[in-house]
C-alpha cells in the first residue's frame, strides 16, 4: 500500500465516524481530535475501523504518539512495512 | 382486551408519528418485541410492546401523529378468547390541528385515515361511537355498503378535473392515482407540481434540528422550573483506576477495550444503591424510587442536540458488557435507532463533558428523574496527602439533585461513596 491508498483509507475511516470531516481542511501537523470532534468512544471507534481496514493492531501505549495525522500515517506506514 | 398506548418516550415528547408497524392483526407478540416504528423530535424509535399478547386491530395508520396515550393498537392477552364482540371504539383524542377539521361530528384520526384509504366521504357517515363520533368500524360499514351501492356514499365521480398532460405523464411515472391529487391550478387543474408533491413520501420530521431544539427546551424548561436543583462537586482520584483500565486494556486487541467512562457508570450504579433518594421519578408531587439503576447516558449527537438513552441494569454488569452494550447504545443514539425502553426507562442521568475539556460539569436535571451526575476531564493536578505533595491525575464527579427528594449532606455522601468506589476499580 503506498502513501496515498494509506491516506485514502485513513481519511475514509475518519469519515465514518465524522462523516462532515473534509479532507481539505485537515491540517497534518495539527492535533487530530482539536480539527475533528472526536470523543474517546469516537477515536476507540476510528482504531477500530483501522484495525479491521489495514490489519494491524495499536496497543492502548502507543495512543500518545498518534497526535497529529502525520503522526497516524507513518505509525501506520511503519506497522505495515514491518508486518 | 389490551389496549397498547403510545409510550411517553422522554419528557419532552408529547406526541409521534407512526412510521411502520412491524406486526399485523393475528400476530402473536412477546414482550419486549418491536412491534411499531414511531418518530418523535430525536428520533425515530423502535417500540416495543409491554405484554404477550395476539394482535386484534390496528388503530393507527403509519404517517398518522397522535398524542401520547392515544391507543395504537389492541390485543387480545394469550388465552384470551379474541372473537368477543368489540365495544365501539372511542375516538382518540384528536390533535389541536385536527380538532379545527373537525366540526360537524367527532371523528377519531384513525377513522379519518381510514375513510380516505377506502374512498369513503366521511361527512356522510353516522357515527355509532359516544357523543356521535365516527369511528372505524362505521367507515368500514360504509365502505362495504358502498361497494354494494357505488353511488350512494363514495365519492362522486363529478366533472373530471382538468390535468396537464405534464402532471398527467408524472403521474403515470410515480404511479399516482391523478383523481387523488389535490389541484393548485386555475380552475381545480391538475399541475405537474400538484403531483410530485402526492408523491412525496410524508416527511415526518421536516427539520429535526428544530424539533429537537424545541424538544430540549420544553424539557430543561420544565426542569428549571419545577426542580429546585442543589449542585454538589467532588475532585476525585484516578490513578487506581487509570491504572487498572491501562492494565486491563495492554492484552486486549482494539476490538475489546474498555473506557474509563464504563468504570465511571459501574461506580455511580453501585453508589446508587445506597442512595435510593437519587434514583427514581417525581411524579404527582412524591418521589417513587426505582427498583433497578438504568443509567440515561447523554450521547451528543453530529448534527446537534444530544439524546440519554438508558443502558439497563448498569450495576449488575460487568465493565466488558457495559462497554460492549454503551458503544452499541451510542451506535445506535447516532444512527437514530434506539428502542422504546431506552427512551422511557433511565432511573438518572449521567454526563461526560470531560472529552470536550471542561474540567467540571452542572448539569440540568431531566424530569421527571430527581439527579444527574456529571464528569469532568481527567487532570493532573497538584495533589496534597499526608504531608506529601504529589501530581494526580483526577476528575471532577458533581451532582446535581432535587432538593425536593433529597438533601445535601445525602447528596455529599453520595460523591464520597462514588470517590470511594472508584478507588477500588477491580470491584467495579
Amino acid at each position: 500500500m503506498n502513501e496515498q491508498e494509506l491516506r485514502a483509507t485513513v481519511i475514509a475511516t475518519l469519515k465514518t465516524i465524522a462523516p462532515e470531516v473534509e479532507e481539505e481542511d485537515l491540517r497534518g501537523d495539527k492535533p487530530l481530535r482539536n480539527q475533528v470532534d472526536l470523543d474517546s468512544m469516537d477515536w476507540l471507534n476510528f482504531l477500530i475501523g483501522l484495525h479491521e481496514q489495514l490489519k494491524v493492531d495499536i496497543p492502548e501505549a502507543d495512543y500518545a504518539k498518534l497526535v497529529t495525522l502525520g503522526d497516524v500515517l507513518a505509525y501506520l506506514q511503519a506497522k505495515i512495512e514491518s508486518s | 382486551m389490551i389496549e397498547f398506548k403510545l409510550p411517553s418516550l422522554g419528557a419532552d415528547m408529547d406526541q409521534g408519528t407512526l412510521l411502520e408497524w412491524k406486526v399485523s392483526p393475528g400476530d402473536t407478540v412477546r414482550k419486549g418485541q418491536v412491534v411499531a416504528i414511531v418518530d418523535t423530535s430525536k428520533a425515530a424509535v423502535d417500540v416495543e410492546i409491554w405484554i404477550d399478547g395476539v394482535v386484534r386491530e390496528l388503530r393507527v395508520h403509519p404517517g398518522e401523529t397522535v398524542p401520547v396515550g392515544a391507543v395504537l393498537a389492541t390485543l387480545d392477552g394469550i388465552g384470551e378468547a379474541p372473537s368477543a364482540p368489540e365495544p365501539p371504539a372511542r375516538p382518540a383524542a384528536a390533535l389541536p390541528a385536527a380538532k379545527d377539521a373537525v366540526a360537524a361530528h367527532r371523528i377519531s384520526p384513525a377513522a379519518r385515515k381510514h375513510a380516505e384509504e377506502r374512498g369513503v366521504d366521511i361527512d356522510r357517515i353516522a357515527g355509532s361511537g359516544p357523543d356521535g363520533g365516527v369511528t372505524v368500524e362505521d367507515v368500514e360499514h360504509a365502505a362495504k355498503a358502498a361497494s354494494a351501492a357505488p353511488a350512494a356514499i363514495t365519492k362522486a365521480a363529478g366533472p373530471r378535473r382538468p390535468v396537464t398532460p405534464a402532471a398527467r405523464k408524472r403521474a403515470r411515472e410515480l404511479n399516482v392515482d391523478i383523481e387523488t391529487v389535490a389541484a393548485s391550478g386555475p380552475g381545480g387543474a391538475v399541475l405537474l407540481e400538484d403531483v410530485e408533491r402526492a408523491a412525496a413520501p410524508a416527511a415526518p420530521a421536516k427539520d429535526r434540528q428544530t424539533e429537537m431544539r424545541r424538544a430540549i427546551a420544553a424539557a430543561m424548561s420544565r426542569s428549571k422550573r419545577e426542580i429546585p436543583h442543589y449542585y454538589l462537586s467532588e475532585v476525585v482520584p484516578m490513578q487506581r483506576a487509570l491504572d487498572w483500565l491501562a492494565a486491563a486494556n495492554s492484552g486486549r486487541p482494539v476490538t475489546g477495550r474498555l473506557l474509563i467512562a464504563v468504570l465511571q457508570l459501574k461506580a455511580v450504579a453501585l453508589a446508587l444503591k445506597k442512595f435510593p433518594e437519587m434514583n427514581g421519578f417525581f411524579r404527582d408531587n412524591a418521589f417513587q424510587p426505582a427498583a433497578a439503576v438504568h443509567l440515561g447516558v447523554a450521547i451528543s449527537l453530529r448534527q446537534g442536540g444530544l439524546i440519554a438513552p438508558a443502558l439497563h441494569d448498569v450495576g449488575k454488569k460487568s465493565p466488558e458488557q457495559l462497554m460492549r452494550e454503551l458503544t452499541d447504545l451510542v451506535r445506535r443514539a447516532r444512527a437514530g435507532s434506539l428502542r422504546s425502553s431506552e427512551m422511557s426507562d433511565p432511573t438518572l442521568t449521567v454526563t461526560n463533558l470531560g472529552e470536550q475539556g471542561v474540567k467540571a460539569v452542572y448539569g440540568v436535571i431531566y424530569p421527571p428523574q430527581v439527579a444527574l451526575v456529571g464528569f469532568g476531564r481527567i487532570v493532573e493536578q497538584p495533589w496534597a496527602e499526608n504531608g506529601t505533595l504529589s501530581v494526580m491525575p483526577a476528575v471532577t464527579a458533581s451532582l446535581a439533585a432535587d432538593h425536593r427528594v433529597s438533601d445535601g449532606h445525602r447528596g455529599a455522601l453520595f460523591l464520597a461513596e462514588l470517590r470511594e468506589l472508584l478507588q477500588q476499580p477491580e470491584n467495579l
